[in-house]
């Protein structure tokens, strides 16, 4: 026989130390001690996030949330909710919640994602077009083909106010209009789906899980600045991403929704996929259409923008997967809707994929204006094994690094900029007090370097400058000089650089040096790397007292650095150790000091 | 199948919402949607998908739809479940492995069970229904 009533209880690592346990078995018992055990099971959850108003407990199929719950509520939720029906206000996290009655159905007023673009992901079959269409899907189409002239729907992106979702934040609208207003011929519709920061992956799976919403996008696109094909950029790394795409498109041209004359309109729209073999410039719309014609991926300078003179020479609109999965619903639902969403200069939502230190890994919508506080610690469920926050990093290694004081700083293009970040397409990448700031900015530096496409002298040159002083830093090496020239080549480069990349490059050294400009100084000046992660740097000892001679390190060292005999402290030869840190590993007792 | 006209389409649409709304738990038949995303299947959802609908078909159960979906976000706790049945409230389990898998089929199908320490979260209001 089913249960008439459920009680979740937050097994996560957050509330499960905050008493947690202790909660989960008066619950139990309180059901038990009214009766209740046929009715009411108590079932323990994975994070349900909130974790800062941990323990959280949830009651279904009422949907209630409660926070902060302790032992001894336990009672009151079974007395009053369980039995008698009452909610226990005090312990609501939206205490708007109280005058309603239990078993009202009003789901969501706590969460903090709000999922524009992934409306579909992770609810309909990705390979059934059906599906798509009977939420929604190819809606916006009918009403834009029958109901709208191209510059209606021109219009009505516009005052939208969506902007441009791949990084720079180029406001869509315009982009379109640029080409609608060139003279009728061949135009091309893009879709950029060369998705290449390290740590981002929001358009591989808004592709996998919901292909149509950028096909019918595209197709919207095109009929609005008068474009009869499309073509899709996309990564040969995601197999799985093309699979379904591929399919999808199959299955719109079989219904008529692509090819020509679609719904008996007159209009006629085609799209083609064409496979990047993975190189990051080309995610930069100028080296994506050489890419796309066949020549090698490398930029040209702008103007002429490709709204002008892009594909082939022909006007060209390029839009990445995130932008164009908004326009169904902003067509659909109206400008006005999506414009209420976000903030003053940024509408909508953005999606972020959330990795790093973080225990709640995964991809996020929120609306534009949310913290990263909220991000980090209510949806992300806060920085793994308790350690401290130390930086964000968004944007990718475009991007900058945010330090704690912005944790409560309302995410949009505008703040991010200000603080010396960029929105960057939504790679968000959280650290704690173990990541090295010179180290970060070593690792994109060295990434920028590596996909710099050589083109031109400032990023070639000046990325790999960069690239060698932060090294020497790393190594202890460095001079306060090298910080001087560095923040010169940074300047140089974001000023003269052809393209994006160089121009964005040095934004993760820029914005690190003004943050962290102490955690340079001790790498230089006391040749100390205080999250233990510069290896020139360390040094590692055995404090005598703690240690009880039980020999685990000395048979772990792979060089033979450590002596001792048996029962007696033993000692690390500095001239010999390599610093691999499998004695600080190994060791019970805490006695193998890194520093 | 021929190409769509306008209300080819809307017919097609009608049709295919009363299709989906057997997602609802008030109906007999019950769902069981595996997240396949790139996310879902590195971290073995179809091993997970395989191994429900073996257990379905062990226990002889044949109104259970079992379907796929794409990423649902909750990347951490991949591969993740979603089960709609009859009479009881709609939840995402995560971790979920083969074993996992079958106990939902054993618990919470036959059982009418939730089970503890796989529920996680949906993550926001589904703003197209």
């Amino acid at each position: 026989m089913g249960y008439k009533q459920y009680i979740l209880v937050c097994g996560g690592t957050a509330c499960e130390s905050n008493q947690g346990n202790a909660l989960f078995n008066a619950l139990k018992k309180a059901v038990e001690k009214s009766g209740l055990v046929n009715e009411v099971q108590v079932v323990r959850t994975g994070c349900l996030s909130f974790c800062g108003k941990g323990p959280v407990v949830k009651i279904l199929p009422q949907e209630t949330f409660y926070v902060e719950v302790k032992p001894e509520d336990a009672q009151a939720i079974v007395n009053e909710h369980l039995v008698k029906g009452r909610v226990v206000s005090r312990l609501l996290y939206d205490k708007k919640q109280s005058k309603r009655n239990v078993g009202i159905k009003d789901i969501d007023f706590y969460q903090k994602q709000f999922r524009v673009v992934l409306r579909n992901c992770g609810v309909i079959d990705p390979d059934k077009i059906d599906e798509y269409i009977a939420r929604d899907g190819y809606k916006a189409l009918e009403k834009v083909l029958f109901e709208m002239k191209p510059q209606d729907v021109v219009d009505e992106v516009s005052k939208s106010g969506l902007r441009g979702r791949g990084g720079a934040g180029f406001p869509t609208g315009k982009k379109w209009s640029f080409a609608a207003m060139q003279p009728a011929g061949q135009k091309y519709m893009v879709c950029n789906a060369d998705e290449g920061d390290p740590g981002a992956y929001m358009d591989r799976s808004t592709l996998e899980g919901d292909p149509h919403s950028v096909l019918e996008a595209m197709t919207i696109a095109g009929y609005a600045i008068g474009a009869d094909k499309g073509f899709i950029y996309i990564r040969a790394e995601y197999p799985l991403a093309i699979q379904r795409l591929e399919n999808a498109i199959a299955q719109s041209r079989e219904y008529g929704l692509l090819g020509s004359n679609i719904l008996g309109s007159g209009f006629s729209f085609d799209i083609e996929i064409r496979l990047g073999a993975g190189a990051f410039v080309c995610g930069e719309e100028t080296a994506l259409l050489a890419s796309i014609e066949g020549r090698r991926g490398m930029p040209t300078p702008r103007p002429p923008f490709p709204a002008v003179k892009g594909l082939w020479g022909r006007p060209t609109v390029i839009n990445n997967v995130e932008t164009l999965a908004n326009i169904p619903v902003i067509l659909l639902k109206g400008s006005q809707w999506f414009s209420k969403i976000g903030t003053a200069t940024s509408k909508g939502t953005k999606v972020f994929a959330l990795t790093g230190k973080i225990n709640n890994s995964g991809l996020i919508e929120v609306p534009m204006g949310t913290t990263l506080r909220e991000i980090i610690f209510d949806i992300g469920g806060g920085i793994r094994d308790g350690k401290a926050f130390k930086a964000a990093q968004t944007g990718g290694p475009s991007g900058g690094i945010i330090p704690p004081q912005f944790l409560d700083t309302p995410i949009d293009y505008e703040n991010l900029a200000k603080i010396g970040s960029i929105m960057g397409s939504g790679g968000l990448i959280v650290m704690d007090e173990e990541d090295c700031i010179p180290d970060i900015a070593k690792f994109y530096l060295d990434f920028t370097v590596d996909e710099s496409c050589g083109k031109c002298a400032p990023c070639r040159i000046g990325g790999r400058k960069l690239l060698n002083y932060l090294d020497k830093i790393c190594k202890g090496e460095g001079s306060h000089e090298d910080v001087q020239n560095m923040q010169e080549i940074s300047e140089a480069m974001t000023r003269a650089s052809l393209c994006g990349l160089g121009q964005t490059a040095s934004n993760p050294v820029q914005s690190s040096l003004r943050y962290f400009a102490d955690e340079y100084r001790e790498h230089i000046e006391e040749k100390k790397c205080r999250a233990g992660k510069c290896r020139n740097l360390l040094r590692y000892s055995i404090d005598t007292a703690k240690c009880v001679g039980c020999t685990a390190c000395a048979r772990v060292c792979p060089v033979g650095a450590i002596a001792g005999e048996r029962k007696q402290p033993h000692v690390i030869n500095s001239e010999t150790c390599i610093k691999c840190g499998h004695c600080f590993e190994v060791c019970k007792f805490h006695a193998v000091a890194r520093a | 199948m021929a190409k769509l006209t306008l209300d080819g389409l809307r017919k097609l649409r009608e049709q295919k919402q009363a299709a989906i709304a057997k997602r609802d738990p008030s109906n007999k038949d019950g769902q069981i949607i595996v997240g396949m995303g790139t996310c879902g299947i590195a971290a073995g959802a179809k091993e997970t998908f395989d191994a429900i609908i073996e257990e379905l078909k062990a226990r002889g159960i044949t109104r259970v739809q079992v379907r796929q979906t794409g990423c649902m976000g909750l990347c951490h706790a991949e591969p993740m479940v979603e089960v709609v049945a009859p009479d009881m409230p709609t939840v995402i389990y995560g971790q979920v492995d083969a074993a996992t898998g079958r106990q939902i089929v054993n618990e919470h199908i036959i059982n009418k069970h939730l089970i503890d320490n796989h529920i996680c979260d949906k993550p926001a209001m589904d703003i197209v229904r």
